[in-house]
């Protein structure tokens, strides 16, 4: 076994391990937690038997395994990047609601402690 | 009495503010500005001139500044909305005749543009006249309405167009957003010729070549996917 294959692992199992964590803590929903576990758990397989790629490589037509490892892991960090950008955008938007919420009632506050004053 | 309320949002603007709204008092029922989060006095200053001010807690943008200084009008009770940068590069005669452009009953928004051909000479810098004609044409390819200043500043909105206009970006980006608005929301839109000054403060407050191209492909990605 190479360096390189045992790192793979160790890694693989620490991220597995984190995402365990998550689940419990309540911090994840039961489908991500089956597709991350998933994710990683082919992470070990090809850990441990590289020819694993190499198979599913020749089936789906590219030359050869670390090239379709390549090609997913793309795949999927464009997939991520995607997402977290939506969900920055939501979480923004988000932000503005509270923000201006709470800004309007601090006028509206304002203006009736102003009017009260002016009363005799 | 129908009510005119000016708009004006602000961050970090306390050397021109106070002006801005003394000057804008004298054309509307009431101004409010809108403090964007301002880490200097300008919401004070604002208040002190005579405008209602609504505090944003953090910066959120101009184009969010925008959306709760339009609902903040609503609630006070505005038949007709202007908004006006807080910089100084707009006169306040010029909020003025847009509302009067707006009284006439037969728009629902209406743009000040610095390029229009009017009484008066357009003034904008040469850069800004590029600028300004790329995102004209940009708002052209992504929007489908010709203006001739899309990044302008200083414009208004009937009751109607106050009442349903929303806006969902929080940055520059949302000057583009008020025509894509206008364009689903089929409002009778005029464009009223202003002039603007620019002064070495407003040029250097305004968007520069990266503020813009980044604006262009927020734009471009909201269309597509947002």
């Amino acid at each position: 076994m190479h360096a390189i294959q045992i790192v793979l692992i160790c890694f693989a199992v620490f991220a597995a391990s984190r995402v365990l964590l998550r689940y419990r803590r309540g911090g994840m929903t039961g489908l991500n937690l089956f597709l991350w576990l998933l994710f990683w758990t082919g992470v070990v397989v090809v850990g441990v038997q590289p020819d694993t790629t190499s198979w599913l490589a020749t089936r789906l037509g590219v030359g050869r395994g670390v090239d379709i490892a390549m090609y997913l892991s793309i795949l999927m960090l464009f997939y991520l990047l995607f997402r977290s950008f939506t969900k920055i955008e939501d979480l923004d938007r988000q932000l503005t609601r509270v923000v201006r919420a709470n800004a309007l009632r601090e006028m509206e506050e304002d203006l009736a402690a102003e009017a009260a004053k002016k009363r005799p | 009495m129908p009510q005119r309320i000016i708009v004006i949002p602000a961050y970090n603007e306390e050397r021109t503010i106070a002006d801005v709204v003394r000057g804008a008092v004298k054309f509307a029922d009431r101004v409010i500005v809108v403090d964007d989060g301002s880490r200097d006095e300008s919401g004070k200053l604002a208040k002190d001139a005579g405008a209602v001010v609504v505090r944003h807690a953090v910066n959120r943008g101009v184009g969010a500044a925008l959306g709760t200084g339009i609902e903040a009008a609503i609630r006070l009770g505005a038949d007709s909305v202007v908004t006006m940068d807080a910089d100084g590069q707009h006169l306040a005669e010029d909020a003025g005749k847009v509302f009067e452009r707006l009284a006439q009953g037969d728009v629902e928004f209406v743009i000040g543009s610095r390029l229009k051909k009017g009484d008066q000479p357009g003034n904008m810098p040469v850069h800004r006249v590029i600028f300004n004609t790329i995102g004209n044409i940009l708002t052209f390819f992504l929007f489908g309405v010709w203006v001739t200043d899309s990044q302008s500043g200083l414009r208004g909105l009937s009751r109607k167009a106050a009442h349903t206009i929303e806006l969902r970006t929080n940055g520059m980006e949302s000057l583009s957003e008020f025509l894509k608005e206008m364009k689903d929301k089929h409002w009778r839109m005029d464009e009223v010729p202003i002039k603007a000054i620019y002064t070495d403060y407003s040029m250097s407050k305004g968007q520069n070549f990266f503020v813009g191209v980044k604006v262009a492909i927020k734009l471009i990605f909201r269309r597509f996917i947002g």
